[in-house]
């Protein structure tokens, strides 16, 4: 992976689209599919409530997402994803954000380029059209995380 | 050698019951010589979570569709994805898949584009088949590969392009979108990616009738007579029509493309796959809400 494909990712995503570039075409599906299977389970306050989640409509399958700012120094920032089985690749594409972004301080995830979803080799593997519903999963999670640590800034303030 | 027909009863109601297949079918008929199954979804990774056991994935977007061109492969792609896959000319093909089989109905409308003569679709698709706790494998078969003559497409019959739409105007023509999209309030599916289209609405005399209204809940086809109820007395249609479907990219008018072909015995439905997705941003064709 050239300079540029890591420009401006925080080092865990950076080294996650490495490990994508570094694999054919084959592997990299399957790399994507292990992602898919890692993508830890709700925990039991999000378990059931999807009402208290936000619905990623871009995706070709049903997606839920919460993001939550921890109140630290950082804003550390933990995301809560869930699809069907069914939907492997939504999942992946889910796991791959949560591999390279949860823990983060609020101001890396917010520095993530938007066309991050697309350094990851796989639009030629999956079809640009899929792609869009991560694009669309990234800019949902910044702008959680924007109002979240609004809120926290806001509360420590008073 | 074609395999014999599903004799089911439910099937043999349907004007061409050869084009379909059921789970009982298929298990009996699984590893059997001159039959290849193919697994056509929407979400590209689904066939390696599990597939029905010696089936083999056919992707719609990187085996059947153009990488540059935005159109379907040639004769001699068509040959090679074929051909690596054992299929013969004389091979009978079944294909199922995710989403009530949109993806397969897909897959089964392009083959029929390149005039395979045996490709059936499994009623229900991926879902019946795992509902009913089938095996599911995620072995990978080995193949011996095939020769599949290189053969040319022909649009002509089951294809329609943008000018056979403007040539058709008047004439009957189904949009299978949700209403949302057929009123123009919506220029996409429902909780689906947007697709890009300038215009929402429909085109001029369409009639909307949604894809689904053909299936079961459980994906299944419905019955012939609840299929006539809809398309020959509510719409009022007759098998003799000349009809074009579309949708938003060709996927689920290829599923009432089928169903008006295969299961009501039309003699000429084409499907418009540049559907609104180029109807929507084409300049100076007229739109109706």
């Amino acid at each position: 992976m050239t300079a540029d494909l890591r420009a401006g990712l925080p080092e865990q995503m950076a080294e996650l689209a490495a490990d994508f570039h570094a694999v054919g075409e084959k592997d990299r599906l399957q790399l994507l599919l292990e992602l898919s299977q890692e993508l830890p389970a709700l925990p039991e306050r999000y378990a059931g409530k999807m009402d208290q989640m936000e619905r990623v409509d871009e995706c070709q399958s049903p997606l839920f997402l919460a993001v939550e700012v921890e109140d630290d120094a950082d804003r550390t920032v933990h995301l809560f994803f869930d699809a069907p089985p069914e939907a492997p690749t939504t999942r992946g594409f889910a796991g791959i954000l949560h591999e390279s972004l949860d823990g983060l301080p609020a101001e890396d995830v917010l520095a993530v380029p938007d066309d991050a979803p697309y350094r990851f080799a796989l639009a030629e593997a999956v079809s640009p059209l899929r792609m869009r519903g991560m694009v669309a999963m990234l800019s949902r999670i910044k702008r959680q995380v924007r109002l979240r640590r609004q809120a926290a800034d806001t509360a420590a303030g008073s | 050698m074609t395999l014999s027909p599903d004799t089911d009863e439910k099937l043999a109601t349907y004007a061409h019951p050869e084009r379909l297949v059921t789970t009982t079918w298929l298990s009996e008929h699984l590893g059997e010589e001159g039959l290849v199954v193919l697994e056509s979804d929407e979400d590209v990774l689904l066939y390696d979570t599990g597939h029905v056991p010696g089936a083999l994935k056919i992707d719609w977007h990187t085996d059947l569709n153009d990488p540059l061109t935005r159109d379907y492969v040639d004769g001699a792609r068509f040959a090679e994805v074929m051909g690596e896959r054992g299929i013969t000319r004389g091979t009978t093909v079944v294909i199922y898949g995710d989403k009530s089989n949109w993806w397969a109905s897909y897959a089964l409308w392009v083959m029929t584009l390149f005039g395979h003569q045996d490709v059936r679709l499994l009623d229900g698709g991926r879902a019946a088949w795992v509902a009913e706790g089938r095996e599911m494998t995620t072995e990978v078969p080995q193949v011996t590969p095939a020769t599949y003559p290189v053969v040319e497409r022909d649009d002509s019959k089951v294809r329609a392009f943008r000018d056979d739409v403007l040539a058709h105007l008047g004439s009957p023509m189904i949009d299978v979108r949700s209403p949302g999209e057929f009123s123009g309030e919506l220029l996409h599916m429902p909780d689906y990616p947007q697709e890009g289209a300038m215009r929402g609405g429909h085109v001029p005399g369409a009639r909307n009738v949604p894809w689904a209204r053909a299936a079961n809940e459980d994906g299944t086809f419905k019955s012939r007579q609840e299929l006539e109820s809809i398309y020959l007395e509510e719409q009022g249609l007759t098998p003799s029509d000349d009809v074009v479907a579309y949708c938003r990219i060709g996927e689920r008018s290829s599923h009432t493309w089928f169903v008006l072909t295969h299961l009501l015995g039309f003699d000429k439905v084409r499907n418009y796959d540049g559907s609104w997705t180029e109807w929507g941003n084409s300049v100076g064709v007229p739109v109706e809400r």
